[in-house]
């Protein structure tokens, strides 16, 4: 399936978030380009502040002070710019065509409310016209919780009550409440064990297949990621260094921190081998010039502490932002 | 000569409630838990469990800051609680703790060299000064960190994977015998991962220091570790040589846990094979397994019979492996319910 098959459905544009510190600006998303296709399952890689999780805060408008988008767009398929939305439009956004599992399901549900109080509160909250009536509510509730794999007994408990992948499903059933094109999920697994894990992974792709929604999923283990998403973008520093299909990147990797980070997978095919990544991660508030990546790149050259790199095709459906590859563009095809 | 730290059928109860609001709640953390780190002989040891599966208050009660509700931990052949002051110290230096959190152990208002002075003059490592940071230099080499970058400065000018080599650098410089590490790399950024495992290796086998590493993690237990211990809800499911029990489970709970971990390798099937079924969770069963006095994983496994209304002892299929399971109840059994049995016998079988 190449990239004319499918439609638009998210289209990021030179997205910025920045940080104002006392020690000045903190490039948290860094011009970020990226578009999202209809029904399409994205995993976006990056380390601890890399800028992933910022990123979706940024498109459901959650980005507060001393934080703030300092440019660049997010398109819906509609025209919609999220990035240009005032309130009202964003709380009508939110749920209906933008809704976000959280990572920390446990601090995410309110201690003091019932499972089933909690799902009516966002269908009335989020509804744009006339919410339904408080029966048909109830009912929608449990359809809700069933399609999320918990029994409709589950509406009147409190979240305490709870285990931690039944919580987590009580979020996906939030977020799905109205039918939402874009989940964003961010590291929705991380707190759990990996049976369980498993499950909820299993639900989340049911679901996206029945809404034909797109699900962008945020993380760092490239396990999860190798067989939950369809195309992988990585980020380093705030920006995003490579895209492409999942086999491409796991197989094919172009940039040399997604060698990197490929090669450093432990797994089970490779007794005592240990290969991490070079160096420390960059500071956001002193990031080195030209490529972010250069001062740990075991193939840096000359050039890349004075030329910032951009994303160019390296092959179909695939994208890298690293000089090794302009140098190539830019040469003559002969 | 007696085993360098023994653990003898620990077992920990936690109490919660009581009172006035009803009958207490008892939570069986650890159920009878045995295992010893020979004196003589480094080894490298995983114990692996999800969460709540008590491999952390197993950790907590080998190094003598948790009490057990029964059974004990015998240091050099005494029990913990008995030693004496000079005796205290010795197992105080000989074994060694490694925390998840990197950020958490260190005082924000004292610089680096805080945390790696204090025990060198607590147990009088050095002469003077200069040996003392001699010393300590050494110790942030080995753990592959530069002394120049990393002394003088505060914890918050470090990143997480340098500091938590700090604290391995802290437990290195008291020449210990035995290093637990309780989740070391899970705060750690995964490119980093590698490079702290690395170093935990390379102490063993260059410095002979045996490690009980404690992780949820089954991937990075297998690139490090000899031995491997799996825990289901306080109780052992299956151990042995590491290289067996992964490649080749036994206890159907570790095929479950084994199946569900996510390889880097796309289009391996995992989530698609069981799509079709929907899985209903339900309350009842996990308040169940919490109560459940035979095999305690019972409710979920696949192959559960009559039999398993009762705890099974450890039957040992092969000389490297124990497995707490009635599937295996033709094997002999492991009377001593010491792992190290078994785990004597893979080093064994390696030589």
């Amino acid at each position: 399936m190449s990239r004319a098959d499918k439609e638009v459905l998210l289209d990021i544009r030179g997205l910025e978030v920045h940080f104002e510190t006392r020690r000045g600006i903190a490039r948290a998303v860094n011009k970020v380009d990226l578009t999202l296709y209809k029904g399409e399952r994205f995993g976006l890689v990056g380390e601890s502040g890399s800028g992933k999780t910022t990123l979706i805060l940024a498109l459901l408008r959650m980005i507060k002070t001393p934080g703030l988008i300092a440019g660049g767009s997010a398109t819906l398929d509609d025209g919609t710019d999220l990035i240009q939305l005032n309130r009202e439009q964003v709380r009508q956004a939110r749920l209906k065509r933008v809704a976000m599992v959280p990572q920390g399901a446990m601090n995410s549900l309110n201690p003091v409310m019932r499972i089933g109080d909690q799902l009516m509160l966002t269908m009335r909250e989020h509804a744009t016209d006339q919410p339904p009536p408080k029966a048909a509510q109830m009912e929608l509730a449990i359809e809700l919780l069933d399609k999320v794999g918990l029994k409709p007994e589950v509406a009147r408990l409190y979240p305490h009550e709870l285990s931690g992948g039944m919580k987590q499903r009580a979020c996906i059933a939030q977020a799905i409440s109205l039918n939402p094109q874009l989940i964003l999920a961010d590291e929705p697994t991380s707190a759990l064990d990996v049976v369980v894990q498993r499950q909820i992974m299993q639900t989340l792709r049911q679901l996206q297949h029945q809404l034909n929604a797109t699900v962008l999923l945020v993380g760092h283990d490239m396990g999860l990621m190798a067989q939950f998403a369809e195309r992988v973008g990585i980020m380093y520093g705030g920006k995003l260094v490579e895209v492409g299909r999942v086999e491409e990147i796991f197989h094919n990797p172009q940039h040399p921190y997604t060698q990197l980070l490929i090669s450093s997978i432990p797994s089970f095919e490779t007794k005592g081998e240990f290969k991490g990544i070079p160096g420390v991660g960059l500071s956001l508030l002193e990031p080195p010039s030209g490529c972010l990546f250069h001062p740990r790149c075991p193939q840096a050259m000359p050039q890349c502490s004075q030329r910032i790199p951009t994303l160019k095709t390296v092959a179909p459906d695939h994208l890298a932002s690293c000089l090794l590859h302009e140098e190539d563009a830019d040469a003559p095809a002969s | 000569m007696p085993p360098l730290l023994e653990a003898r059928h620990l077992r920990k109860v936690f109490r919660s409630g009581g009172q006035r609001f009803g009958p207490s709640i008892e939570t069986v953390a650890v159920d009878d838990f045995s295992l010893s780190i020979d004196a003589d002989r480094p080894s490298f040891t995983t114990i692996a469990g999800e969460s709540g599966s008590g491999k952390t208050t197993i950790a907590r009660m080998l190094l003598g800051v948790l009490d057990p509700s029964a059974g004990e931990v015998r240091y050099q052949g005494r029990d913990v609680h008995d030693l004496q002051k000079e005796e205290r110290r010795q197992f105080r230096k000989d074994v060694q703790a490694i925390f998840q959190d990197p950020f958490e152990v260190y005082n924000p208002f004292y610089k680096i060299d805080h945390i790696l002075t204090t025990p060198v003059r607590k147990f009088g490592l050095a002469a003077s000064k200069a040996d003392a940071y001699d010393k300590i230099r050494e110790a942030l080499r080995a753990v592959g960190l530069r002394p120049e970058e990393t002394l003088g400065r505060y914890p918050h000018q470090l990143s997480g994977g340098q500091r938590q080599r700090i604290t391995i650098a802290r437990a290195l410089l008291l020449k210990p015998k035995l290093i637990i590490a309780d989740e070391p790399v899970s705060m750690v950024d995964a490119s980093l991962r590698a490079t702290i495992l690395s170093t935990l290796h390379a102490l063993y086998r260059d410095f002979g220091i045996s490690f009980i590493y404690i992780t949820h993690d089954l991937t990075t237990a297998y690139q490090v570790s000899e031995n491997i211990v799996i825990l289901f809800h306080g109780a052992v499911a299956e151990a042995g040589h590491t290289e067996k029990v992964i490649k080749d489970p036994q206890h159907p709970y570790t095929r479950e846990l084994i199946h569900s971990i996510p390889v880097p390798e796309p289009g391996r099937e995992w989530i698609d094979e069981a799509v079709e079924e929907k899985e209903v969770v339900d309350i009842e069963d996990i308040e169940a397994e919490e109560m459940a006095t035979g095999c305690r994983y019972v409710l979920r496994c696949p192959q559960a019979m009559a039999q398993c209304a009762a705890a099974p002892p450890f039957y040992r299929p092969e000389a490297e492996r124990a497995v707490a399971c009635f599937l295996h109840a033709e094997s002999p059994v492991l009377e001593s319910g010491d792992l190290n049995e078994v785990f004597s016998a893979a080093a064994d079988a390696q030589k």
